[in-house]
């Protein structure tokens, strides 16, 4: 129940975007991310972005995944 | 899709599992929390890839399971009260009862309706004035603080809106389970969306005072993987602190404006869990400022005695020491089709990951 989704900003009017989640544009609110941004990926859980994703650390989390794979190939 | 195709990649989980692999020596058991985690785990086989010395049990992360009948009880009464429009999540409709469910009186002609959102509840309550609009708050922090956000935009504008507030905290909980004593746990996977409001500080007692090691983590298979490959790496290291798998979503002190909108709207108070009892200050109800809202207060709801559906398990399995295989019901008298307990019912329920991806033989 706790299911949220990454979805694209596109567009904010006040306390309200619209967004798209994998092709479907959506109206979402950000009362919860007054910080959300158009272009942000936000983490929305039933109508409401919780969070914005950061894009960095998404990043860096696969660069490390990506060398475990590699070490782990090396040792294989 | 960008954020979720990324953390399928299968190389990457054949390198986290490799590394899992060749790290862990200790027999462990590890929990995972959250029901989300459950579906994960059980859509992409995890446990089947996992060496022999880890064990993963699920816990009670699943809103609508450990929802008590009591509660459950007073929902479908409120549901049955003329000119009363009640607004839910779709995964509450089939869960029984004591008595009924909310889709046997919805069929009998009560008024409920399924939302995507509260702000849909609130359109509701906008286009019928003549009625009362109850939204049932089920839901842990994740869902809390929309709730709350919900009560802001009705008030001094919306009059006919009230919410029935059975939240739940997922901290007290986890005390309550580990204080318990019943089952005994080496590592727990902690619930990345509720972290993502709460942040990852509140897991530190469970790191401090019971020296376990938290790993908080997302919902794709990579992110089960490392929060596991994470976790077995504290174990080896002999260490027990609280580390964060998902950074994208979670930051260490959670989404602020979230906590403070909560906060502004409710309060803690004991809460009843199904197969745990009351937990102190493990629910939210409303300050005094908001109670025009509750729906407790402002409709007589008296459900009556209580019953426990025969034969379930349910409660057993939320706390982590039995599984759906262990009850006599699963998969025979108790199917997603014909539920018995809440744990059939909700998608995310252990009994229903079960069913449906086949990993009901391995216990
Ligand atoms: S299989 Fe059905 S009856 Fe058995 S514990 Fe699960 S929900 Fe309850």
């Amino acid at each position: 129940m706790c299911l949220a989704i990454p979805a694209l900003i596109k567009s904010i009017e006040g306390k309200e975007a619209e967004v798209e989640i994998g092709g479907i544009t959506r109206r979402i609110s950000l009362w919860l991310t007054p910080e959300a941004k158009v272009g942000d990926y936000a983490l929305v859980h039933t109508g409401y972005a919780i969070n914005v994703l950061d894009q960095e650390e998404a990043e860096e989390t696969l660069r490390l995944l990506e060398e475990i794979a590699g070490m782990a190939e090396e040792e294989g | 899709m960008k954020f979720i195709t990324e953390f399928r990649r299968s190389e990457l989980a054949e390198g986290l599992i490799s590394q899992i692999h060749r790290q862990s020596k200790t027999s462990v058991k590890f929990m995972e929390f959250c029901g989300g985690h459950t579906v994960t785990i059980f859509r992409y086989g995890i446990r089947q890839v996992l060496p022999s010395t880890i064990e993963m049990v699920s816990g009670p992360g699943c809103p609508i399971c450990v929802t008590a009948n009591a509660d459950l009880d007073k929902a479908i009464t409120l549901a049955q009260i003329p000119d009363v429009i009640i607004t839910t999540f779709g995964d509450m409709l089939k869960v029984p009862g004591s008595h009924s469910s909310l889709q046997k009186v919805k069929a009998d002609g009560a008024d409920v309706r399924i939302v995507y959102s509260t702000m849909d509840a609130l359109k509701i309550a906008e286009r019928n004035p003549t009625k009362s609009v109850v939204f049932l708050g089920i839901g842990f922090e994740t869902t809390a603080p929309t709730i709350a956000a919900s009560i802001l935009q009705a008030e001094k504008k919306i009059s006919n809106y009230y919410v029935l507030s059975l939240h739940k905290l997922c901290p007290p909980v986890l005390r309550a389970i580990l204080d318990s004593g019943e089952v005994k746990l080496d590592g727990l996977i902690c619930p990345g969306h509720v972290s993502a409001i709460i942040g990852s500080h509140p897991w530190e007692f469970i790191a401090r005072d019971y020296g376990i090691p938290c790993v908080v983590s997302g919902f794709e298979p990579l992110d089960i993987l490392q929060g596991v490959d994470m976790l077995v790496a504290q174990i080896e290291n002999g260490e027990s602190k609280v580390e964060i798998a998902y950074r994208r979503g979670v930051r260490p002190e959670g989404n602020q404006q979230a906590l403070k909108l909560m906060e502004q709207v409710f309060e803690p108070c004991p809460a009843q869990w199904r197969g745990i009892g009351e937990v102190l200050n493990s629910g939210l109800k409303l300050r005094e400022e908001y109670q025009h809202f509750d729906a407790e207060l402002a409709f007589d709801i008296d459900p009556g005695p209580t019953y426990e559906p025969k034969g379930c398990v349910c409660g057993d399995i939320l706390r982590g020491v039995k599984t759906p295989i262990d009850c006599r019901l699963f998969g025979k008298l108790c199917t997603p089709g014909h539920p018995v307990g809440p744990c059939m019912v909700s998608s995310e329920g252990s009994c229903s990951a079960h069913y449906l991806y086949g990993g009901g033989f391995e216990g």
